[in-house]
């Protein structure tokens, strides 16, 4: 489970987040919905570890991220996968070797075993055609989902997804919408969804979250947030939002 | 009071730059053990630093060679002493000219590309995703480059040294009327040593390439990997690594040159 309690963070003048408490419970995909600025991604990167709060904890299955040295926070995000907003592949490596980079740079298997896991996810993303391309020549949903087999191949407990849909038309969004809900019903991972997307929040997520001035404003099922007349949840789930 | 505190910021932040800098040197040097793991990284670096940087790095040697002897020659003519104008080209280049040309080529050519490519990287997000995915960008990014760089300065001074003491013979001969067989005699008179093989300004030259190799990478990569705020912050994190390339450069290089024939003797 992953817990935030009252997480404050300023960057320069701005305070981001101030007093944020989120629970994601396991197996759960949670959606994180809120205006540009508002303190998404900057919610994820506390999760990961690459930003500390300034005050409040930060618990990944009860273990304070904030308190972890680099070896426990290795530890931890070998068990958790991030798919960044443009897939964030790197640009000298084919898609098989930045899917298989994680388990190159981590596992004891040998280079066939590395190579064949990495085209199993590969095939689970739709993407074995495009193994052997370079990141510059594939399109953006390539990347995207290519990022996403890179966060699944080490087989983690967790996904952080931050705005998985953005900049995609809506077939492909549509294919990675699905892909999110079969890597939690199939492989059980649990999801922390950051969208502004109107089609994601509801096709992907189990529970809503919209972030409102640094802390959760208003959450919910997806049938409770739709349902919602705050003016929070028509912004983002109403009838007018994508 | 605006002025002071501008100030004041500005040199926070020149030495935030350097306690950076000095802390991914530390952690570079940590990071050698793995290096048995990015010796094909190494390798691919310190060939693309070498193709890159070689035709100039040899255009502007043999210029300066050339330079340094016909401005020395001028000189020596008058005292009716051309006899010797090899052995000044010759260590002038060993000593000085051709690791401080190397330098600035390879600060030019390479240091800046690192800090793009670094850049690129930080502001695309590749950075965090190397460090979500526990691979440390310091051995995976940086390490291969310092360690290339590290090989490769060395390597490309030698080179633009004997092409340097060539370009000076060129116009040895030419405007001077220094015969080729005398300004080579005197030259490798200069270039050898009974004792070590080879005279101490050949190893000085050397070891000073070497420093300004790890220089350039490590000063390279800090900038890129301080980059933010997308295209602009790359092109200023490029900006600040030649500069500041050039200026370690010419710095090291009178603290070494200080260091090996006035403290150590």
């Amino acid at each position: 489970m992953i817990e935030l309690r009252g997480v404050h963070k300023q960057l320069g003048d701005r305070q981001i987040l101030a007093g944020l408490d989120l629970a994601v419970p396991k197996g759960m995909n949670y959606v994180l919905m809120g205006p540009s600025g508002s303190g998404k991604s900057v919610t994820l990167r506390h999760i990961i570890g690459i930003l500390r709060p300034d005050a409040g904890t930060v618990l990944v299955d009860g273990q304070n991220v904030a308190a972890m040295d680099r070896t426990q926070l290795m530890a931890l995000r070998k068990r958790m996968g991030y798919l960044f907003q443009n897939g964030a592949l790197i640009n000298w490596l084919s898609v098989v070797e930045n899917v298989s980079l994680p388990l190159r740079e981590h596992s004891r298997l040998s280079r066939h075993e590395v190579h064949d896991r990495a085209m199993a996810v590969l095939k689970t993303v739709g993407l074995e055609q495009a193994a052997d391309q370079f990141p510059p020549s594939i399109s953006g949903g390539m990347k995207l989902r290519a990022g996403l087999a890179r966060a699944l191949v080490t087989q983690p407990e967790y996904v952080l997804y931050d705005e998985p849909n953005a900049g995609l038309d809506p077939i492909i969004s549509r294919q990675i919408h699905e892909l999110i809900v079969e890597v939690r019903d199939r492989l059980g991972v649990t999801g922390l969804i950051v969208t502004h997307s109107r089609a994601c929040a509801t096709h992907c997520g189990d529970r809503i979250g919209i972030l409102d001035q640094g802390r959760i404003g208003i959450e919910g099922t997806v049938a409770e947030m739709t349902a919602q007349d705050h003016p929070l949840a028509k912004a983002f789930l109403g009838g007018g939002a994508d | 009071m605006r002025v002071l505190t501008r100030i004041g910021g500005g040199l926070r932040e020149r030495l935030d730059g350097a306690g950076q800098v000095v802390d991914l040197l530390l952690r570079t040097l940590a990071a050698l053990g793995r290096l048995p793991r990015r010796v094909r990284f190494t390798l691919d670096m310190a060939y693309n630093a070498g193709v890159r940087a070689l035709p100039v790095t040899m255009v502007v040697a043999a210029f300066a060679g050339a330079i340094l002897a016909l401005q020395t020659g001028i000189e020596l003519r008058r005292f009716g002493d051309t006899a010797v104008l090899g052995t000044i080209t010759a260590l002038s280049m060993c000593r000085e000219m051709g690791p401080f040309i190397t330098g600035v080529i390879l600060a030019a050519t390479v240091g800046s590309s690192m800090a793009a490519e670094l850049g690129t990287m930080k502001v695309s997000d590749e950075v965090a995703a190397l460090e979500v995915m526990s691979v440390d960008p310091v051995d995976y990014l940086v390490l291969p480059r310092v360690v290339a760089l590290a090989i490769m300065c060395p390597l490309l001074t030698a080179l633009s040294d004997l092409v340097g003491i060539l370009g000076g013979s060129i116009v040895a001969e030419q405007n001077l009327d220094v015969s080729p067989t005398l300004y080579w005699q005197s030259a490798r008179e200069a270039l050898t040593s009974s004792a070590m093989l080879l005279p101490k300004e050949v190893y000085v030259g050397l070891f000073k390439s070497f420093v300004f190799g790890i220089a350039i990478a490590i000063l390279g990569c800090a900038s890129g990997l301080r980059a933010s705020g997308g295209a602009l912050g790359v092109g200023l994190a490029v900006q600040a690594a030649v500069r500041n390339s050039v200026i370690l450069i010419i710095v090291l290089g009178f603290i070494i040159t200080w260091f090996f024939y006035f403290l150590a003797g």
